[in-house]
């Protein structure tokens, strides 16, 4: 041991010790009534929540409660801008199932997490954001970086707080907490009052307790509709299941498995959904949508009955809505009335719990023989799968496809990946193949570029035991590429693949297809990312051609600390297949036989 | 097609905003919107009036519902229902032409609230049609009316119609949650 790992290893141990102490006192507090300060009262209750990890940039108006920070067993992590903190906590509750936290001061701290919280509202992902503000008595007066948060939230967040009393700091919180988590997950926001934070109260985490949850009142699973279900799936000829991401929001994982088993139905995943089902299960047809391959669409085209679960049918899954599924009769599984016929008129509707309602329907549902309709299905895969680039000859050319499909080989698809948004985030849903719920990190609603690298730190930190790779274009990446910083003070380890090819890659493929190959404003000129990494402590490497990348993933993955790996893939490639928005789910463009896109050694 | 909710609200500050914030966001104009306290202490009661397609209803109550400070939410849609509204209208008047007020107040069951030399002042509760007709008459003469204050549509269905969901909030959870159900079965067959 060095003499510096030794002294880490003290340090450690003493810091073992006094959490420990701290610990015994901080439970005094949970069982016993204290009087402490507002901002005490905050990390207690945290505390009383479970709440480990806390990613957060302090201020002025929220200096009270980083002040009484060092009593509480909380790991704050430090990130480099508040966007970050809101993707951290983010990733992290995608990641465990947790509820995550994240903490600004007041102005423009605030209103930096709203691209956060509004990421997380729209997949769905429990969060609390707790924000300082300035002292009650001056509120409304524009005073120094005062801004009206719960306002500016309001749209984005499932419920928010505004406390401007010690004493209602507690009941705030843990209301928070069950809001955040309960019904259809989603973001809280709780912003507090310096005057809250620095006054004191009686501090009874029992008596904080909010009244029991109250079920959305129209959720309704009646025995009929049970029924009607059942029959529809016993008639189907030619049913699939659209698997969503409620199906792991309800840890439904089991049920949806046995249905399609039972009943021989393929099961198709919508982006969120990748996980929930094993990809490499037979019945998997794998991601539906605009970048879903043909046979999964044109299954549900062809379909007679869709059996979606923990899906809302998204404009990006269904394409034009009316020409979308026309001959499928539909059965809804939903945990949110409000999403009932929303977008697809149903002729069932399960509202409730995904896994409840399933574990009352599977009973009434036997073995059917599937075995025409998934030969068929696997019939229509045939010319697609040839034509597929990972099954292209290596011809030197470095393809993003080669990159996810080598990644998932050489991790044995047991790593948490955490995507950006654009293309590579498309090829990653289709060739890197999820067996395992909750392995995808990705923002699928809001499509918000910069999530990627904040995300992936907050998932290491829920599961520091397991692999992270984040997989970031070159121009995500450089939105909220500040946080490497993060990344080395609090010593983690991330592996980073950056799929670079000098574009906003997505939006120039739509420029290539819709707009007469205008590339306006989508060359990229970058820093070099190994230097960058190199500049931060970061070992990395650039990769060029595919015979590389076994052995530069290999060294990404052995050593001990984060790497940065700089995939320099082709320039113009695009995401194929694609169903251009506003056209039905079966009209969609194909890779071309022969790329005319391809370069040869002699263009570059 | 006209849209007519009955919600029960926590009184606090900021509710009013997050319920209008519901409409706005859907890009549905309110046409009317009465708010005022409730049989039950801490809950205001609203009657929003607004219009949308039909199938918008339930999306609406199902959003309205999703709001933490929402305790309760009927549709009225088509159910028989009393609506009334008030409304204030001061009316230019001098001694020569009080008396032909008079006699229209009186035909319309107002009441003259305020009485100066130079104007009046007519409190009327009635369904929309009837104080538009009021409005049209005192109309006839341009340069009558001075002022008009109408407070929106105040709903409630007829007969024996209990809030469940509020007589539950004082008991245990659970029964709540049964209630509710109830009382959502109940305003769907009514």
């Amino acid at each position: 041991m060095t003499g510096k790992a030794q002294a880490r290893a003290k340090t450690v141990e003493a810091k073992a010790i006094a959490t420990e102490e701290i610990e015994a006192s901080e439970r005094a507090h949970l069982t016993t009534p204290t009087r402490l300060t507002g901002a005490e009262i905050l990390w207690a209750t945290l505390v009383g929540e479970g709440v480990q990890e806390v990613f957060g940039y302090p201020g002025g108006a929220i200096l009270p409660v980083y002040d009484a920070l060092r009593k509480f067993p909380i790991r704050h992590v430090l990130v480099r801008h508040e966007q970050g903190a809101a993707h951290m906590a983010d990733g992290y509750a995608r990641a465990s199932g947790n509820v995550g936290v994240a903490m600004a001061t007041s102005g423009p701290g605030a209103t930096n997490l709203v691209t956060g919280i509004a990421t997380a509202m729209l997949d769905s992902v429990p969060m609390v954001c707790i924000t300082g503000n300035v002292s009650s008595k001056v509120l409304g007066t524009d005073a120094f970086q005062e801004i009206d948060i719960t306002g500016i939230t309001l749209p984005v967040t499932k419920h928010n707080f505004l406390v401007t009393k010690a004493e209602d700091v507690a009941s705030a919180l843990r209301q928070a907490f069950q809001i955040a988590r309960s019904g259809r997950p989603g973001p809280v926001l709780v912003d507090i009052t310096k005057d809250a934070q620095q006054a004191t109260a009686e501090f009874n985490f029992e008596a904080a307790k909010p009244r029991s949850y109250r079920p959305h009142p129209m959720l309704r699973v009646e025995e009929s509709g049970l029924a009607e279900a059942a029959e529809l799936i016993r008639n189907a000829k030619r049913p699939v299941i659209l698997a969503g991401h409620g199906v792991m929001e309800s840890g439904a994982m089991e049920q949806v498995r046995t249905l399609a088993e039972r009943a021989q139905i393929p099961v198709g995943l919508t982006l969120l959904g990748i996980g929930g089902f094993p990809a490499t299960h037979p019945l998997c047809l794998g991601m539906m949508g605009m970048h879903g391959e043909s046979w999964v669409n044109h299954a549900i085209q062809e379909a007679d009955l869709l059996i979606a679960c923990g899906m809302r049918f998204d404009d990006r899954v269904t394409g034009t809505l009316s020409s979308y599924a026309t001959k499928a009769k539909k059965i809804h599984i939903e945990v949110d009335p409000a999403e009932i016929n929303k977008n697809v008129k149903v002729d069932v509707a399960l509202v409730g719990d995904l896994r409840e309602v399933l574990e009352e329907l599977l009973p009434r549902v036997s073995a059917r023989d599937g075995s025409a309709w998934l030969k068929t299905i696997e019939a229509s895969k045939g010319a697609v799968a040839v034509r597929d680039i990972k099954n292209l000859p290596d011809s030197g050319h470095l393809y993003a496809a080669h990159v996810m499909h080598d990644l998932w080989r050489l991790t044995g698809g047991n790593a948490i990946i955490v995507t950006d948004v654009g293309q590579h985030q498309m090829w990653e849903a289709q060739y890197f193949h999820h067996d395992l719920p909750r392995t995808l990190i990705t923002s699928g609603g809001l499509g918000t570029m910069g999530f990627g690298l904040p995300a992936a730190i907050g998932a290491k930190f829920a599961c520091p035991d397991k692999e992270v790779w984040l997989i970031a274009g070159d121009g995500g990446f450089q939105m909220t590429q500040s946080e490497l910083a993060t990344i080395v003070q609090e010593k983690i380890k991330i592996n980073i693949a950056i799929i670079n090819n000098g574009y906003l890659g997505m939006v120039r493929q739509w420029q290539e297809f819709f707009y007469e190959r205008n590339y306006e404003a989508t060359p990229l000129v970058s820093p070099d990312f190994v230097k960058l990494a190199d500049a931060h402590g970061i070992p990395g490497r650039a990769v060029r051609k595919r015979s590389e990348v076994e052995a530069a993933v290999g060294e990404a993955r052995s050593n001990p600390g984060p790497f940065l790996l700089n995939f320099m893939v082709e320039k113009e490639d695009a995401v194929y297949p694609m169903i251009p928005a506003g056209s039905a789910l079966h009209e969609m463009i194909r890779r071309p036989e022969r790329d005319p896109l391809e370069e040869l050694a002699g263009d570059m | 097609m006209l849209h007519t909710f009955v919600s029960y609200v926590e009184d606090r500050p900021g509710v009013l905003t997050r319920v209008a914030s519901l409409f706005r966001r859907l890009n549905i104009n309110i046409i009317s919107l009465t708010v005022g306290r409730s049989e039950r202490e801490g809950l205001s009661r609203m009657t929003i009036v607004a219009e949308a397609s039909s199938e918008a209803g339930h999306r609406i109550r199902a959003s309205l519902f999703k709001l933490e400070n929402v305790v309760d939410v009927d549709d009225i849609a088509q159910a028989p229902a009393v609506t009334r509204e008030l409304a204030l209208i001061k009316v230019a008047a001098t001694p020569q032409n009080r008396a032909q007020i008079f006699d229209l107040v009186e035909v319309f069951r107002a009441r003259i609230v305020d009485l100066t030399t130079e104007s009046l002042m007519i409190e009327m509760t009635g369904v929309e049609s009837k104080i538009e007709g009021l409005i049209e008459i005192l109309r006839e003469d341009e340069s009558r009316i001075l002022e008009i204050c109408r407070s929106g549509k105040m709903t409630m269905r007829r007969g024996h119609h209990v809030s469940s969901v509020l007589k539950a909030m004082g008991k245990g959870a659970e029964e709540a949650a049964e209630e509710a159900e109830e009382s959502v079965s109940e305003s769907e067959t009514a």
